[in-house]
């Protein structure tokens, strides 16, 4: 891709985080380890030869060490809570136990600073986007599309299904860490 | 002590943003890699003012300015070609100029090109935010925009003024491109035909993409790509077939695909294309 660019393609958001996760350990020398839905881009690369031979010693299916557990709490009171209880085929407090059950995560941040798309989602429980975006969603916001789920760090357009808020800090440029739930995060909503 | 001095915007007009290198190695987590747009022209600022080159300075696209420096300090404007006047008086373009403490700046808007840069000896001193003086304009990351009434505080001096210096050759033909992940999703010619047809520059263009109107590049693939990552320089096609040029401040993953991405060394020109300007593609 370009110069000095690699995009290594690969099966899903999981093999994506786990082979983004490797490379930094191993040490590939790129400025970017951008992991996405599935694939991973090593941007800023001076020697491409390099980097294709370093990741040939990569193999998929290797383990991901756990990253640490985030507890995200929310009121659910989404302006699609209702739309997707009944996609679910259940009701807002369905929503609720089935969202709060499940462990995510966060396999990679994009759109936005701090925007981690969190995986977890069964295949049955996927909702489409909205057909028209919204022009406004508030920050902390909670949302599904697709198989994914997200917590908007900050006010943007957006067309993922809304079923809740929170008041967590998603993004602060003045942390440590300034994305909460960064890539490998693990990830687990509570009714506040 | 020493008294620092700061720069005061008296008038700005445009979009007036501070920008240093940028903050590259924060894609994973979202954030624009922004810096100055045109960096051979960045640079030069810098060099001129004995800075340092990656010191952070004002970056004005299609704008003019008006500054009074509360101390002396050397100060060069480069980029774009504009009228400078300190204290009323012609001052030279791309040439260190002495301002004297409470001396007043005039940047004139850009007679050609689109952005011009504002280095000051000391550089500007605003807080970093990870890492970076840039002012990401995608989701605003870095200091604020600067504005009329904005209050720059400029950095201790480190170098002497260059009393000469070459700035950037220009570039005149097609912007050079290699070819990108994605042209699978495209007809096999499409490469041949995206370097073969002359754009024109969309006054939507701004330091997310350099945006361009011609005859819309055709996919043979239907859908959204899987969000991928996405480099400085990629030419994106949506899918009403305009291509985009991905500049500094672009998002960092991206759904449609890439059909070519332009060199690193050509993207300065990216930056000072104006609306109704014509620009091509070239490769091998």
């Amino acid at each position: 891709m370009g110069r000095r660019a690699v995009l290594v393609e690969v099966d899903g958001a999981e093999q994506a985080l786990s082979l983004a996760t490797w490379a930094r350990g191993a040490r590939v020398p790129a400025g970017e380890i951008v992991s996405a839905a599935a694939s991973v881009l090593f941007d800023d690369v001076s020697d491409v030869d390099g980097v294709e031979r370093l990741l040939g010693s990569w193999s998929p299916g290797t383990e991901l060490p756990p990253g640490g557990l985030v507890e995200i709490p929310v009121v659910y009171d989404g302006a699609d809570l209702t739309d997707v209880a009944e996609r679910w085929g259940t009701d807002a407090d369905g929503v609720v136990s089935r969202h709060g059950g499940i462990e995510f995560v966060s396999a990679f941040c994009g759109f936005a600073p701090g925007f981690a798309y969190l995986a977890g989602l069964p295949d049955d429980l996927a909702v489409p986007r909205l057909d028209t975006p919204r022009t406004k969603v508030p920050a902390g916001a909670v949302g599904l599309a697709g198989t994914w789920c997200a917590a908007y760090p900050s006010e943007s357009p957006g067309g993922w299904r809304l079923i809740g808020h929170t008041d967590a800090t998603l993004w602060e440029p003045q942390r440590d860490q300034p994305a909460l739930l960064a890539p490998g995060t693990r990830v687990r909503f509570r009714p506040a | 002590m020493t008294v620092r001095s700061s720069l005061v915007v008296e008038e700005a007009s445009g979009l007036v943003t501070v920008q240093d290198r940028g903050r590259p190695g924060l894609a994973h987590l979202g954030v624009p890699r922004a810096g100055a747009l045109d960096p051979p022209a960045a640079a030069l600022a810098n060099r001129l003012v004995g800075n340092d080159e990656g010191a952070a300075l004002l970056e004005v696209t299609m704008g003019s300015l008006a500054l009074r420096a509360t101390g002396a300090l050397w100060l060069a404007v480069t980029g774009a070609r504009c009228r400078v006047t300190v204290d009323g008086r012609a001052a030279a373009h791309a040439e260190a100029v002495w301002v004297p403490r409470d001396g007043v700046v005039r940047i004139g808007p850009p007679e050609t090109e689109v952005r011009g840069y504002l280095a000051a000896s000391g550089g500007i001193d605003v807080e970093p935010v990870l890492g970076s003086r840039s002012t990401d304009t995608l989701a605003w990351v870095g200091p604020a925009r600067v504005v009329t009434g904005t209050e720059l505080p400029v950095g201790p001096p480190r170098g002497s003024p260059a009393s000469y210096d070459a700035p950037r050759p220009p570039r005149p033909g097609p912007l050079r491109v290699d070819p990108g992940p994605r042209a699978d999703w495209f007809a096999e010619d499409a490469l041949e035909r995206l370097c073969a047809t002359t754009y024109t520059v969309t006054p939507e263009s701004n330091r997310v993409g350099l945006r361009l109107d011609g005859p819309a590049i055709e996919r043979v693939r239907e859908g959204e790509l899987a969000s991928e990552g996405m480099v400085l320089g990629a030419v994106q096609v949506p899918p009403d077939g305009r291509p985009v040029v991905f500049l500094a401040d672009h998002p960092t993953t991206g759904g449609y695909p890439v059909l070519a991405v332009v060199r690193a060394d050509d993207l300065w020109r990216c930056a000072q294309l104006r609306p109704g300007d014509s620009v091509g593609f070239s490769h091998g």
